[in-house]
């Protein structure tokens, strides 16, 4: 077991550094000089060379990527082209937006999924299973953004109970603490501030949770079958334990382990999902200002967006692993494991 | 799966009157006797037939995957047909009619530039089709020859390989086909290669997946034996295996290329205006959210369609292949 967690964790270290050259080469190498489209299409020849060397981008590809890196390892992300702050520091002043977004989506997800997902299994070919299965088809058949959109029309345009976008009230929102708003909100004794942050939250929870959920409903239905279908259940119930005891301790505690895993890996998978909503509902996340900044060319930002999601996903995939191998002392993982 | 795994084995007549006694009464898969090898290719060409044959019937008498065959078949015909059938040129614009609500003359409405939606969404469904199927065939060229050799192969190009698809993997999809976008340049070809690009670890992990459980098969050793070169056996042998599997990924894969399409083209990185998409529709009507909603009500139902459809197809076929599961 410890040679495995020893080995599933020297993996990460490969797989990052090749994140790193893949985004490095993509930003550096193969996109169009940043240069021009910066400075505006009346920069002169001179100033473009001044612009190029202030960032450091006339030195050869290797030094580049080099001086890069030793900077990215001590937190210095580099400079925005635009806005001559520190990447890092505007990453962090969003990141929160973003996590709290997350967060909300996942346990909507995980709360509807696993209940859905469980109650399909329970009375399988019910009118709940059909049921349960045809929402998680729509879930991961609809455009994560036109769900938003739809959801937008019909709670703020039609019924006017929710707000269409933004996280807050400017007059409400709480002095910076954690950049969780409804947390600084809660510790500041600021109620109103509380409510309205969670009521901005809804729309786009739901949004970017909704495909999340999908999968988690279908994981939880086919483990929940396959553990109904075992000897200990048949066990449990011809000692006489009541059925809801079978299904919620016998069934549904082990049936949850791969679920697990899921719910993990769709945590990280959020992150992708949050470009689209934040785009969506004006949410001033990272994801919102991944887009932003891939349309004004601001390299030195997407590159550290996304070597930074990349660090999450998969200490993320890492943690869900491991965890998977706690959970289930029946996965014994040999040396020679197939990746 | 495991009837896919062996092609009925029917040795060539051997001269050897006892071997061909024990080959009579072998079983499917089972070992032959040593020395006799028997030569597959002519069975190949054989066994898909019924096979196929069978799947088509499960298939159909799925009735969720037969409609949505029957509504993708729909759609093609309307990315072939659409340019001659819309009511007025998808691209012209007419301000004098703009933001108009759904009539007998506009069924859809018109845009904010006074666009037709009908036709727009119409026309809009060749693009989002091309892009899925080129898309798809991307990853899945890619897919395959990098699955296969690091299948087959082993050791360290096996190594390499994986590594770097788990590199890929490492960041969000959506997230990497926009960074890709960003190198390559905004318009839908850039985005056809974006798309293609990032599903390719996929398709690699599925296909290898596949090969390394197929050639520990007899029949790929007996393959081997009587000289054919790896690459006749990865093409002949192995992959007609894996095609099933590869078959549903694919179908699958379409609707998340059409959906990864559309997010492009909402993000305003796909196709360049005039020219009609579903996602780029809606990203630019979004302004008009309370003012006209039918602008962004039926590109966004053709996608959803469209991708539903892929996806029930998808699961249909896998249903279908799967013989445990399969409709009698």
């Amino acid at each position: 077991m410890l040679k495995y967690v020893i080995k599933r964790v020297l993996m990460v270290i490969p797989v990052m550094i090749g994140v790193s050259i893949i985004v490095f080469s993509l930003m550096r190498v193969f996109s169009p000089d940043p240069a021009p489209i910066v400075l505006g299409q009346h920069a002169t020849q001179e100033s473009i060379t001044t612009w190029r060397h202030a960032n450091g981008l006339d030195a050869p590809v290797i030094n580049q990527y080099f001086t890069y890196i030793s900077h990215a390892l001590k937190g210095d992300l580099g400079t925005s082209y635009y806005t001559k702050s520190s990447v890092a520091r505007e990453i962090g002043a969003r990141f929160p937006a973003t996590i709290e977004l997350a967060v909300a989506a996942i346990l909507f997800a995980t709360v509807l999924g696993v209940l859905l997902g469980v109650m399909a299994a329970v009375k399988k070919n019910s009118i709940f299973d059909a049921a349960g299965s045809l929402f998680a088809l729509i879930g991961v058949s609809i455009p994560i953004f036109w769900l938003g959109i739809m959801l937008i029309m019909l709670f703020a345009g039609f019924l006017h109970i929710l707000p269409s976008g933004g996280r807050i009230n400017v007059m409400l929102e709480p002095a910076h603490v954690t950049g969780f708003y409804m947390i600084d909100a809660a510790i500041q004794g600021n109620w109103d501030g509380f409510k309205d942050a969670g009521w901005h939250l809804i729309l786009p929870a739901l949004t970017l949770g909704m495909y999340s959920m999908a999968i988690i409903t279908r994981m939880t239905r086919s483990s929940m079958l396959d553990t109904l279908g075992q000897d200990y259940i048949r066990t449990a119930r011809a000692k006489g334990i009541s059925e809801t005891k079978v299904i919620g301790k016998h069934a549904l505690r082990n049936s949850l382990i791969p679920v697990t895993t899921v719910i993990g890996l769709q945590f990280g998978a959020l992150l992708g999902g949050a470009l689209l909503t934040e785009s969506v509902f004006s949410w001033p996340g990272i994801g919102k200002y991944t887009v932003d900044s891939i349309l004004k060319s601001d390299f030195p930002v997407v590159q550290g967006i996304v070597l930074l999601v990349a660090v999450i996903f998969v200490t993320i995939n890492l943690i869900a692993d491991l965890g998977y191998a706690f959970l289930d002392p029946r996965i014994k993982y040999s040396s020679k494991k197939e990746g | 799966m495991s009837e896919f795994d062996y092609p009925n084995p029917v040795p060539l007549p051997d001269p050897s009157s006892e071997t061909h006694l024990a080959d009579e009464t072998m079983a499917l898969g089972e070992r032959l006797p040593d020395g006799d090898v028997p030569e597959f290719d002519e069975t190949l060409d054989e066994k898909p037939e019924n096979q196929w044959l069978e799947m088509w019937r499960s298939l159909i008498a799925n009735r969720a995957a037969l409609v949505s065959l029957i509504f993708i078949l729909f759609l093609v015909l309307i990315a072939i047909i659409g340019p001659y059938i819309t009511p007025y040129d998808p691209i012209s614009t007419n301000m004098a009619q703009s933001l108009r609500p759904p009539s007998s003359a506009h069924l859809f409405g018109t845009d904010q530039l006074g666009m037709d939606i009908f036709s727009r969404v119409i026309a809009g469904t060749r693009v989002s089709l091309t892009v899925g199927l080129l898309a798809v065939s991307i990853a899945l060229t890619i897919g395959i020859i990098l699955g296969a050799v690091a299948g087959y192969a082993g050791g360290w190009l096996d190594s390499v390989i994986m590594r770097v698809m788990d590199m890929m993997l490492a960041i969000p999809s959506i997230l990497l086909a926009i960074t890709l976008m960003a190198a390559l340049g905004k318009g839908i070809d850039k985005a056809v290669i974006a798309i293609g690009l990032v599903s390719i670890p996929e398709y690699a992990r599925i296909v290898r997946g596949n090969i390394l459980s197929i050639k520990e098969n007899d029949y790929i050793a007996a393959a081997r034996v009587v000289g054919n070169t790896d690459f006749r056996i990865i093409f002949r042998h192995i992959l007609p295996n894996a095609l099933s599997v590869i078959i549903v990924r694919a179908t699958l894969g379409i609707s998340s290329a059409v959906l990864d399409t559309a997010a492009l083209g909402f993000l305003g990185m796909g196709v360049q205006p005039p020219q009609a998409e579903w996602g780029d529709m809606l990203g630019r009507a979004r302004g008009f959210i309370f003012q006209a909603p039918w602008t962004l009500l039926y590109p966004g139902l053709a996608i959803t369609l469209t991708v539903l459809a892929f996806n029930l197809l998808g699961d249909g076929l896998r249903d279908a292949l799967d013989p445990k599961s399969r409709v009698k």
